[in-house]
């Protein structure tokens, strides 16, 4: 599996906050937001609010009967001559794959873009028996040049300018530099072209597997998908437990959900329909099609109520560009593959809470996030619960955190009557006095420190609103 | 029309910090004809603890204020925030008590953030209110009461009848200000960088006067107008409302 870097989140957060280039490229996240936008007021809001809410219970009936679709799904793959693995986690999926290009003979594996295939971590895996992979998708190749991890769901490369991009170019690529993104992806097509031929494999993602035909369904919007599933011997589609939806109807559903919320396009520039691999009286196509199923922890998320939503999530990158913290930090801050709102639920959910414990509390609960969803999912309710997880769950989950939970309890105490309430209040008070200037703090020690780098505080009232409720009206109620 | 009647929750910031948003709460309600009590027992409603992931503490807190409030006709809290988490999370937090599922139910019926009230239910949109000298005000949308509430719509037309008031919108106003409470400490960096962008658009439009129903987000802002010495106040929609209005005081 991909190591969880989430632990160093507040470093990473503070690297992205200080990079002037990689804030500049986050404020390209505009133009994602608009066209999502445009893209529904062209839809039409009530049709679209309708069509979410049919994902939703599609969605909803999937998973309820997970195991029974999964299973259609895969006697459905096999009829058309496929093979499929079921995964319980990502050691599993990565030993399948590696013995699958063992068992061909495999040197060069192609890859399209897949969340589920950079969660496995399964490049490093056939680096590591000598077997090539090379990503095909623009932006995913870009970032395995460069060594990094994907930096936003529906745009990897989104932190790196066409400078940077053009100089690692020449740098590992020897080729002269470009300024123009046309003629750089020009560059980057020359190279893949070579290795479409090249590839013995052939890796894709899944947006979609259509359990009642055995279909698995590929966005994309370089037909990248199409080649490394059409031209290699052996295709290797990898995805998560949670992507089957019942009827291939289904699928129109949930296309202009993801496209429009995506990049705001109507429809991708390729929607790809794969069912097993080529057939005796076809001249093209793979001869050998292995469909991986990944569970890594999903089935703890479907068996928690509170989080079972998430896994409705259609990775359409909405929610990333409409998040005030990912708008400031950026994807790499969150440590491993599922950056943003929904990975801040997802990571946590999957790898464990301590090992992301930062990750639920990142957040300000705005609810953008819920607001743009295609699918509703309830994000900032969600990282509550983990939030909850984090201070008062079961030992797996929580976070030691001594002091504070002692000031909590205090708290509790204070809150449970107005007695004790007013006299912290008087404490508080008296205590800023000799802080405060005119009404307000400048300066406040740790841990309210990082309040007053940038901000005044206010300094608590001399009367409280109580106090002057009981002087000069008396208290007619209560 | 038959006398209304409100209870006032005046939130645990304002309380302490800013009692006099609770002062012109209180005046406006009563310049409007409205009978204010304020429930003495009251303290807060366990937004703090939920945020901060202590759910049994809130869940006390929460079926501590169902009870304060068991007798009240209506409830007017000066903060959006605040009267979401009654609404949005008391049903969550409370689910262990089914006897009480009826009374949480009721209770978030009968509870109104303050500007919602006076539109929604008095059916109110100009107060009477005066500025002493014109000014340029700008409105930011708070969340919680944006995105849990809907209320949107119901703080502009009132500012929009302010006599002197010229509501000038500033661009994003529904995005987040960084405050998110313990998370503007926490993660002081990422709220300060967040909170950067937003007064940049406040200050775009050229405001006098920064408004918007909760004390909280306001503070925030308001905090670090202060510390950049800029022209713009902060301040809150009740004060506002309550500009050149006759009235008794708290
Ligand atoms: S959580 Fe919603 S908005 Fe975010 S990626 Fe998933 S489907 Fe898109």
């Amino acid at each position: 599996m991909t190591d969880v870097l989430s632990a160093h989140f507040k470093e990473q957060a503070a690297e992205a906050i200080g990079n002037a280039t990689i804030q500049e490229s986050l404020d390209r996240l505009v133009n994602f937001r608009q066209g999502r936008v445009d893209a529904i007021a062209e839809y039409g809001q009530e049709r679209w609010d309708a069509l979410s809410q049919s994902a939703r219970e599609i969605k909803r009936e999937t998973l309820e009967h997970l195991d029974y679709y999964l299973d259609e799904l895969s006697r459905n793959v096999e009829r058309a001559g496929g093979h499929v693995f079921f995964a319980r986690d990502a050691a599993e999926a990565n030993e399948y794959v590696a013995k699958v290009a063992a068992d061909n003979g495999v040197k060069t594996v192609t890859k399209s873009k897949s969340m589920v295939s950079e969660e496995m971590g399964i490049a490093d895996v056939l680096e590591s028996m000598g077997i090539e992979p090379v990503e095909t998708d623009l932006g995913e190749y870009i970032i395995q040049l460069a060594r990094e991890a994907p930096y936003h769901i529906i745009a990897p490369a989104l932190h790196k300018s066409k400078e940077e991009v053009s100089e690692l170019f020449e740098r590992i690529l020897g080729t002269p530099a470009e300024s123009d993104i046309t003629a750089l992806a020009g560059v980057a097509r020359k190279v893949l072209r070579e290795k479409f031929l090249e590839a013995d494999m052939g890796m894709t993602g899944a947006n979609f597997g259509v359990s009642e035909t055995g279909t698995i369904v590929m966005v994309t919007n370089e037909g990248n998908g199409r080649m490394c599933s059409s031209l290699p011997r052996v295709h290797v589609a990898t995805m998560g437990m949670e992507r089957v939806i019942p009827r291939l109807r289904d699928v129109a559903t949930y296309l202009p959900l993801l496209t429009r919320s995506a990049t705001g396009q109507r429809i991708s520039s390729y929607v790809s329909f794969v069912t097993g691999p080529r057939r005796s009286d076809e001249e093209d196509g793979p001869q050998e099609f292995h469909l991986v199923i990944l569970d890594n922890g999903r089935s703890r998320m479907l068996a928690d109520p509170e989080l079972r939503e998430a896994l409705y999530c259609i990775r359409c990158g909405a929610c990333l560009n409409a998040c005030p913290v990912y708008g400031k930090v950026g994807g790499h801050a969150y440590g491993w593959v599922y950056p943003g709102p929904i990975g801040a639920v997802v990571t946590p959910s999957l790898v464990g809470v301590p090992k992301a414990k930062d990750l639920p509390f990142a957040s300000t609960l705005c609810g953008a996030c819920r607001d743009v969803c295609p699918l509703k999912i309830d994000i900032p309710r969600m990282l509550l619960k983990l939030r909850s997880d984090a201070v008062e769950g079961p030992a797996e989950t929580r976070v030691p955190r001594r002091v504070e939970s002692l000031m909590m309890r205090a708290w509790r105490r204070t809150v449970a009557g107005p007695r004790l309430f007013s006299l912290a209040g008087k404490v508080t008070s008296a205590a800023q006095w000799p802080l405060s200037r005119r009404g307000s703090l400048r300066w406040l020690p740790p841990p309210l420190s990082g309040w007053t780098r940038t901000r005044d505080f206010p300094r608590a009232a001399m009367r409280p609103f109580r106090a002057r409720w009981r002087k000069d009206e008396g208290n007619r109620g209560g | 029309m038959a006398q209304k009647r409100v209870s006032l929750f005046v939130t645990c910031l304002v309380d302490q910090f800013y009692p006099e948003v609770g002062e012109a709460t209180v005046r406006l309600l009563r310049h409007l004809g409205v009978e204010v009590d304020f429930p003495a027992d009251q303290t807060c409603c366990g937004q703090v603890a939920l945020n901060g992931g202590y759910r049994s503490h809130a869940t006390a807190v929460a079926k501590r204020f169902v009870e304060v409030f068991r007798g009240s006709e209506a409830i007017v809290a000066p903060s959006g925030s605040c009267v979401a988490t009654i609404h949005a999370h008391y049903g969550d937090l409370l689910r262990g008590y089914p006897e009480l599922a009826e009374e949480v139910a009721s209770l978030q019926a009968r509870t109104y953030e303050l500007s919602q009230y006076l539109v929604d239910v008095l059916g109110v949109e100009n107060v009477g209110a005066r500025l002493p000298s014109p000014a340029r005000v700008t409105y930011h949308d708070c969340c919680h009461a944006l995105r849990d509430l809907g209320v949107g719509a119901q703080p502009r037309r009132l500012l929009s009848a302010v006599d002197g008031a010229e509501l000038t919108e500033m661009k994003d106003s529904a995005s987040c200000c960084g405050f998110g409470g313990t998370f503007s400490v926490k993660f002081a960096d990422i709220s300060s960088a967040i909170l950067r962008e937003k007064l940049h658009n406040v200050e775009a439009t050229g405001a006098d006067v920064l408004t918007a129903v909760d004390s909280s987000c306001l503070m925030h802002m308001g905090g670090a107008l202060r510390r950049q010495g800029s022209r713009t106040r902060p301040m809150h929609i009740a004060e506002l409302l309550c500009e050149g209005i006759e009235g008794e005081r708290a």
